[in-house]
Formats: structure tokens, C-alpha cells, sequence
């Protein structure tokens, strides 16, 4: 069997691994629902995610340990992650494929020739690392953003958010209850970089990936190469034709940007000249990434800018967004931006589809992740489900047992997880303001005892008459949060009762009641 | 194109060169993991048992003999305060030779003195002078204020006082506060306290003045410790007297000083009217600020009964609501 062949196996396998560890991140009962498979772990294996967690919080996130193994594999290989396990690359490389085989063999040659612009990658990539560099005092100055970039977490929403959607819709399978808001534009980034393909084969890894960047700064180090022996070379070019990497392989071979495709063992006309082996080529070789001292230096600076002005705003001090509501079990803002790579599992595998990836209302740091809304859904955030904080790779929902989440075997002190705290909107409230009876909050309420109680009233009506009526009123030290009572609300439009971020046990700092440790 | 590199001779040189890359990748290999292992985060985010529990207490009691509270009766502060010193013992017996004082003041609203909202900047003047006479190595002057610190200190005249006195101003910003749990508290709970100007401090005073208070009932020595706490803390008017309780178990001070040569006694606290201050003409200094806030209440027209944090604090302990018992040494300066 050709290498070659060895690694579309590889390829095909991973990319099916992949799909289908996203098909399963869902909850239900049905017999391809999540049970127990290893959902988070390409994620996990991604040493960029170990990286950016690693410099934002000083820790490694236990999962994350898998990313060492990438490491490990690329320190004594080279990018093989890239040529040979990146779903994301697969489908570029497929896709590459699909635009250039019609073509003459110069075009196909010319475009896989290496580009300075190659370049550009490591700079998105010391930008990224930069931005997440500064943990002064609490962290205050770093801010997580390789997830915007950083292909595994791309792909892995994108699939979340938008392939599957479309599979789920084509399969006509309950579409109809699952939205993600925003999924337009994270589907239409991922057509624009798949497309890209038809244009410049491997466009994004060449150009963009800050992965790929990463892990060929890595790959300089492996003791074995392609090598290329010119004394027997024709010089025809042909390694040329199907090179992922645009790597240059007839020499000098730029290391960093070889993805270890081995398609130029395939295309060389002859055996002699191209093959694997001891580095150096004696062809020469290019270790170094192809960005100038400058460009890197003006990246950092670029970087280290990004989370001072991000947070001049204030939404992670006294300006914090009421409106966005974090899953139960999130770590409080500040360190949730520092974990948090905008991956979409949580969302993915929330069962009630309350959980959506957040748009730009909330800031742009805090772009794509995951965030309520009792709008949408079957039935807002369910009071005894702990799925997102097991689906989250980094530890920026916690992965909660069912006591905590409902205060209960030993949590009672500390009383059930609150994401928030519902407020009943007397002006649209059909009892409150409109002398019709309702109620519907009140039975919904799954808090034992309710955390809505009501309140008697006989209220003179318009024609002279009388009307008892029942009003919603929301106890504030039982209330959790949950958002049950804002999506039952028949106020359809702008719901009578609707819950904001106030009093999330995430952040003390939010707290509105005193004594809830001693309720 | 570069010219091409030499074809390497022998097997030696090739061999070195892959064993030496080969060691390199090992090595590379090997740090990765050690980073690992040394980063890796055995207890994840958010595990509470691992919450800082930082004892919020501070206490600068000092258990000298002698009487515990001095009334000074007039209408010149500085002098009420030199009388009412001396009746203790002179400031000498609280403060010695390089002793680093800390003087809590009340300078919660941006409003001139005359409105008797804050604390009188000439009583401060006063008690920082005989501090530094006294030999105190530095005097600092701080609180946090409702509104905007800096115009706290420049617009009720503490600020310019405390300089030119001699003593510190220190005004608080984001980095002066550290969480922390009080021991045996139910409010004061992993909650942001003053603490950087506590920094080497070895001797504190509170000076206040008497005021109603809408919600509390009273303002005096004891709610003027509010002013050490950080965060929302205005989340804790749901239970005005239990912070007050706390806040006297958190901070024992070495002396109290009372100002009741004018009390506010209406539209607390924050007044901003002449007609809502009147003349009591009373000044006490005191070891238990739970006593004079007591006699402080009868200033008010009220007892200590009509103010539930004294109630509490006193059957808790925390001083006694029986002035009299401590028999103060009552003295009307002259010409004060």
C-alpha cells in the first residue's frame, strides 16, 4: 500500500470520527445519542486549545493533556496532524482536490507553489498567543480568542451549528426545535474558507490556520524530512502537483509549512530523487516559519492590544451584560473568556436548545459563546440537566454533578446553581395589568417549593364588574434562574416575565440577596 | 533557488547529525511533558472548597487601664477633643512613639462640613496633630466613599485638612480591596475589604459624626466602619443591623471619637440642609464605640433600644450599650 493511500485512510477516518463525535453530542434516548462517546476529544487534542487556556488561566485543563500526544507526534514528524488528522483539513484538501484535478498541469503546479503570504499565518498565530499573554492581577488583561481562528473549535461549530442543522433538516428530523442564532454567519464563514479551496488548494492551512502555524514552528524539530536529492533531480517540478503545504519540495523544502501530505513521493517521475529521510535535505532546507522579525513583532504588539481594548467597555466589571445569561456551572466572566474557545459543544449537546452561541449583542469578546435564550428551545434550561458543563473541553462550564446543580447531597448549604433571576414585567403581565387571569409562570415553575408564588387580588374591571385574579410573584431566594416561566409566557412577543444575569451563583459580585448559604 | 547543499559524506557525519537532532526532538519532547505535568490543573475551576478563606479580622484594642470614655461638652471641637483626651489619659496612653495610625473618617458625600454630613475636617486637623505630637511615625487618613472619592476628600474639607496636618490621605481605587471571610459571619463572606492603607498599621481610630439614618436608624462610629467594605455593598441595607454587628466583630478599633458638637437630626444621612443639624454640644472619645453610640443615640432623642445593631452588638459582647457603667470622665474645656 502507497503512503499515499495509508494517510486518505487516515484521513477519511478521522473526518468520519469527527462527524460523527458531533452527530453525537446531543442528548435524547435515541440509539445515536451522546453515551459516553469521547465528544470533546479532538477538541482535547488540540494543542492550541492547550496553549490558550494554558497562557490565560496558568493551568492545563486535565483533557487537554491529549494535546500532548499532537505535540509529541509533530516534534518527531512533523505537521502530520495536518496532512494526515484535521477534519478541517481533510475537508480542504478534498475540496482543493475537487478544483484542481480538471486543471492543466501547469496551473496545478503553480498553484501549489509557496507564497509569501504564507507567512501571514504566523502572525494571526503570535497575535492570538498575545492577546491571551497578560494575566495581570485577575487575569483582567488576557482574553481568549484562538477559538475564533483555531480549526478544530471552527469546525467543530460549524458542523454544531450549521452542516448538521442542514443534515438534521434534509433528514427531516425535528429541525423545527433546534435553532442556533447566528448560524448563518458561522455557515457562511465555513462555505467562504471551503470555497476558498476552489481558488488556492489548502487556502485557510496555508494562509490563516493559527494551528498549522503552531504546530510547523513545532515540526522544526523532528529529526526526519522530505528529502530531495537534486543530484538525480530533473528539476520537472511535478512534486509540485498535489503538495498540500506549498512547501517548496524540490528544495530548499520550507519545513514549517510541510503537512507531511507525501503526495510529492507520489507525483516524482522518478524513484531516486524525492523521499523521506534524515534531515537535511540535501536539497536544502528552510526551517524557519517565513515571517520577518517585524511582522512578528508587530503582530505580538497588535495582540497585546486586543484584550486592554476589548475590556475598556466594562463589560466584565460594573457593566456586565445582564442580558447574557451563562449555562449553569460557568465559571464566573473573567475567566470564562479565558477558557472559553467558542466551540458550540455545549450548545450542541444542550437538550432543551436553550443554549445559543452568542452574537455581537454581548461584545465581541464574547463572540460565539454560549449564552440563553428562553426564546428559544423547547422549554428553557432544564432545572436537573448538567449536559453542557460534560460537553466543555476547557473547564469554562463545569462539569457539575446533578447534587450541585439542584443543592442537594451535601450542596444544601450551598443551595441549587441560579444562572439568574426572573423578573415578572407588571406592565405586560395579563393579571398584573390586564385583568385577566394566567398564571402559567407560576405552574411552570419547577422549583419545590415554587419560587413563584401569587398573590390574591379582586380588581374592578372597566364595565363596572369585579375580577379575582391570581399575580405572579417571584421570590428571589428560590428563583434559579431557569427560564421555564419566560418561555411558557403567553406573552408571546416581549415575554411578561423574563430572566436576566442578576444573582448567578457564578460571581458573587452579582449576588442580590444576602443570605442564600443560610436559606 | 539556493545552490545546493553538499551531498554529506560518510555515514559518521550523518549518523552525529541525526543523533543529534534525535536527542533534540527527545528533548523537546520531554519538556513539553514536564510543562504539562507542572500546569496540569488537578482541581478544576470553580471548586468552592478551595475559596479563599481569608480572616477579615482587625484589631487594634488596646486593654490599658483607665477609663474607657471621656464627654467633652462645648462647642470647640479641637478643644472637646484635647479635653476629652486628657480626661483618658492623653493621647500618650493610645498612641506611642512610632505607631502608624490609620483614622477612618466619614467623608461618604461630596457636600461641604457646614452640612454636618461627614467628618468635621478642624476635629480631624486636631487629632492628627496630636497623633503626630504624640510621636506617630505617619497618620493615614481614609475611607470609602459613596460618591467620587477625590471629590469626597476635597469638598468636605477632610483632604485638605489630613494634608496639611500631616497626615496621609489615602484614596481608595480598584487594587485597595481583598476578598475575604469574616469568622463566624453570615454577610461578610468572601466579600472585597479595605485593605491595602491597612498595610502596617498599628493603631486605629474612627471619627464620625452623630446622624439619623434612614435605614439604620442611626450613623455613627459603628455604621461609619460601612465605609471599609468594597463591592456592591449596598446589597447589605437587606440587613443594615447585621452588617453593623459584623463590622464591629471585624474591626476593633483602638479608640472611637464621637462627634455630637452638631447632630443631624433628620434627612440622614446624607442632610444637606442647616435646619436638619442641632446643636448638641457633645463629644465623646471612647475605647467602645458600642458606648458611645449609645449616648450618641441619646443625642438623638432616642436610646439604645431604638436601634437594633446596639441591641445585638451589645448582648453580643462587642461593648456595652451601658454607658454609665463605665463611669465617664464627663469635662467642659474652657472656652470650648
Amino acid at each position: 500500500m502507497r503512503i499515499t493511500t495509508a494517510r486518505r485512510i487516515a484521513q477519511a477516518f478521522f473526518l468520519a470520527l469527527f462527524a460523527w463525535l458531533c452527530v453525537v453530542a446531543t442528548v435524547g434516548t435515541r440509539p445515536w445519542q451522546w453515551r459516553g462517546w469521547p465528544i470533546r476529544w479532538f477538541l482535547e487534542l488540540d494543542p492550541l486549545v492547550a496553549a490558550g487556556t494554558a497562557l490565560t488561566t496558568r493551568s492545563l485543563h486535565p483533557g487537554l493533556l491529549w494535546a500532548l500526544a499532537i505535540v509529541a507526534l509533530t516534534i518527531l514528524l512533523g505537521r502530520v496532524f495536518c496532512g494526515w488528522i484535521c477534519p478541517f483539513g481533510t475537508i480542504h484538501h478534498f475540496m482543493g482536490w475537487l478544483g484542481q484535478r480538471s486543471r492543466p498541469l501547469k496551473r496545478r503546479m503553480e498553484a501549489n507553489r509557496y507564497h509569501p503570504a504564507q507567512a501571514v499565518k504566523y502572525g494571526i498565530l503570535a497575535a492570538l498567543l498575545a492577546a491571551a499573554l497578560l494575566p495581570v492581577g485577575k487575569m483582567a488583561l488576557a482574553t481568549l480568542q484562538t477559538g475564533l481562528l483555531d480549526p478544530i473549535p471552527l469546525v467543530t461549530r460549524s458542523f454544531n451549528f450549521a452542516v448538521l442543522s442542514l443534515g438534521d433538516l434534509a433528514a427531516g428530523r425535528g429541525v423545527a426545535s433546534r435553532f442556533y442564532s447566528g448560524a448563518g454567519l458561522i455557515g457562511a464563514l465555513f462555505l467562504a474558507l471551503v470555497l476558498l479551496n476552489l481558488a488556492v488548494p489548502r487556502f485557510y492551512c496555508r494562509f490563516v490556520c493559527p494551528l498549522g502555524a503552531l504546530l510547523g514552528v513545532v515540526g522544526r524539530l523532528s529529526p526526519w524530512s522530505i528529502v530531495t536529492r537534486r543530484a538525480k533531480c530533473i528539476e520537472c517540478g511535478l512534486c509540485d502537483l498535489d503538495c498540500a503545504g506549498a512547501c517548496n519540495p524540490v528544495g530548499p523544502i520550507r519545513l514549517s509549512e510541510c503537512m507531511m501530505c507525501m503526495n510529492c513521493l507520489d507525483d516524482c517521475p522518478s524513484v531516486e530523487p524525492v523521499g523521506y529521510g534524515q534531515r537535511p535535505s540535501p536539497a536544502g532546507e528552510v526551517a524557519a516559519p517565513g515571517i520577518s522579525r517585524r511582522d512578528f513583532m508587530v503582530s505580538v504588539a497588535a495582540g497585546l492590544a486586543v484584550a486592554p481594548l476589548a475590556r475598556l467597555g466594562g463589560a466584565t466589571a460594573g457593566n456586565w451584560p445582564a442580558g447574557m445569561i451563562r449555562p449553569p456551572g460557568s465559571v464566573a466572566e473573567e475567566e470564562f473568556l479565558a477558557r472559553c474557545i467558542k466551540c458550540g459543544e455545549c450548545v450542541r449537546v444542550c437538550p432543551t436548545n436553550v443554549l445559543q452561541p452568542a452574537g455581537f449583542a454581548w461584545g465581541w469578546e464574547a463572540l460565539w459563546t454560549p449564552t440563553l435564550n428562553n426564546r428559544i428551545g423547547s422549554s428553557g434550561c432544564q432545572a436537573n440537566c448538567v449536559a453542557c458543563g460534560h460537553a466543555c473541553p476547557t473547564g469554562a462550564i463545569r462539569p457539575l454533578s446533578l447534587d450541585e446543580r439542584m443543592g442537594r447531597g451535601g450542596f444544601e448549604a450551598a443551595g441549587p446553581i441560579r444562572v439568574g433571576l426572573a423578573f415578572v414585567d407588571r406592565g405586560r403581565c395579563l393579571p398584573w395589568a390586564m385583568e385577566r387571569p394566567c398564571i402559567v409562570c407560576e405552574e411552570i415553575c419547577p422549583v419545590s417549593p415554587k419560587a413563584i408564588h401569587l398573590e390574591e387580588a379582586v380588581q374592578a374591571t372597566r364595565d363596572g364588574g369585579t375580577v379575582r385574579l391570581q399575580r405572579p410573584v417571584v421570590d428571589p431566594a428560590r428563583c434559579i434562574g431557569c427560564g421555564v416561566c419566560e418561555h411558557e409566557c403567553p406573552m408571546n412577543g416581549l415575554r411578561a416575565i423574563r430572566v436576566t444575569a442578576d444573582n448567578e451563583s457564578r460571581d458573587r459580585g452579582h449576588a442580590i440577596l444576602l443570605h442564600h448559604e443560610s436559606q | 533557488m539556493s545552490p545546493e547543499q553538499p551531498i554529506p559524506q560518510g555515514l559518521s557525519q550523518t549518523r552525529r547529525e541525526f543523533l543529534r537532532r534525535s536527542a533534540q526532538a527527545g528533548a523537546a519532547i520531554a519538556a513539553a511533558g514536564s510543562l504539562s505535568a507542572w500546569l496540569l490543573d488537578r482541581h478544576p475551576p470553580g471548586d468552592f472548597s478551595r475559596m479563599r478563606s481569608l480572616d477579615a479580622r482587625r484589631d487594634f484594642s488596646m486593654r490599658s487601664p483607665g477609663p474607657s470614655m471621656g464627654i467633652a461638652t462645648g462647642r470647640d471641637r479641637p478643644a472637646m477633643l484635647r479635653g476629652a483626651l486628657a480626661a483618658l489619659g492623653g493621647i500618650e496612653r493610645f498612641i506611642k512613639r512610632g505607631d502608624r495610625v490609620m483614622v477612618k473618617v466619614n467623608a461618604a458625600f461630596a457636600t461641604p462640613a457646614m452640612i454636618g454630613a461627614t467628618t468635621n475636617p478642624e476635629l480631624l486637623s486636631e487629632l492628627v496633630r496630636l497623633c503626630r505630637a504624640a510621636g506617630a511615625a505617619s497618620v493615614v487618613v481614609t475611607d470609602n466613599p459613596i460618591n467620587a472619592p477625590e471629590s469626597c476628600f476635597e469638598l468636605t474639607g477632610i483632604g485638605p485638612a489630613a494634608r496639611a496636618s500631616g497626615a496621609d490621605l489615602y484614596v481608595p481605587g480598584p487594587g485597595s480591596f481583598r476578598s475575604g471571610t469574616l469568622k463566624g459571619a453570615s454577610l461578610i463572606r468572601d466579600w472585597p475589604v479595605l485593605d491595602e492603607p491597612f498595610f502596617g498599621v498599628t493603631k486605629l481610630i474612627g471619627v464620625a459624626p452623630v446622624k439619623s439614618h434612614h435605614r439604620a436608624g442611626a450613623s455613627m462610629t459603628m455604621k461609619n466602619w460601612y465605609g471599609l467594605l468594597g463591592g456592591r455593598r449596598n446589597q447589605f441595607h437587606q440587613d443594615i443591623d447585621g452588617i453593623i454587628v459584623e463590622l464591629s466583630m471585624m474591626v476593633r478599633p483602638t479608640l472611637v471619637v464621637l462627634d455630637g458638637t452638631d447632630s443631624m437630626m433628620a434627612n440622614g444621612p446624607t442632610g444637606g440642609s442647616l435646619a436638619d443639624l442641632k446643636e448638641t454640644n457633645t463629644l465623646i472619645v471612647s475605647t467602645d464605640g458600642v458606648a458611645a453610640d449609645a449616648l450618641g443615640a441619646t443625642l438623638l432623642g432616642r436610646t439604645y433600644r431604638d436601634l437594633p445593631y446596639l441591641v445585638r452588638a451589645g448582648a453580643l459582647g462587642l461593648g456595652t450599650t451601658d454607658y454609665e457603667s463605665l463611669r465617664p470622665v464627663r469635662v467642659a474645656p474652657a472656652n470650648a
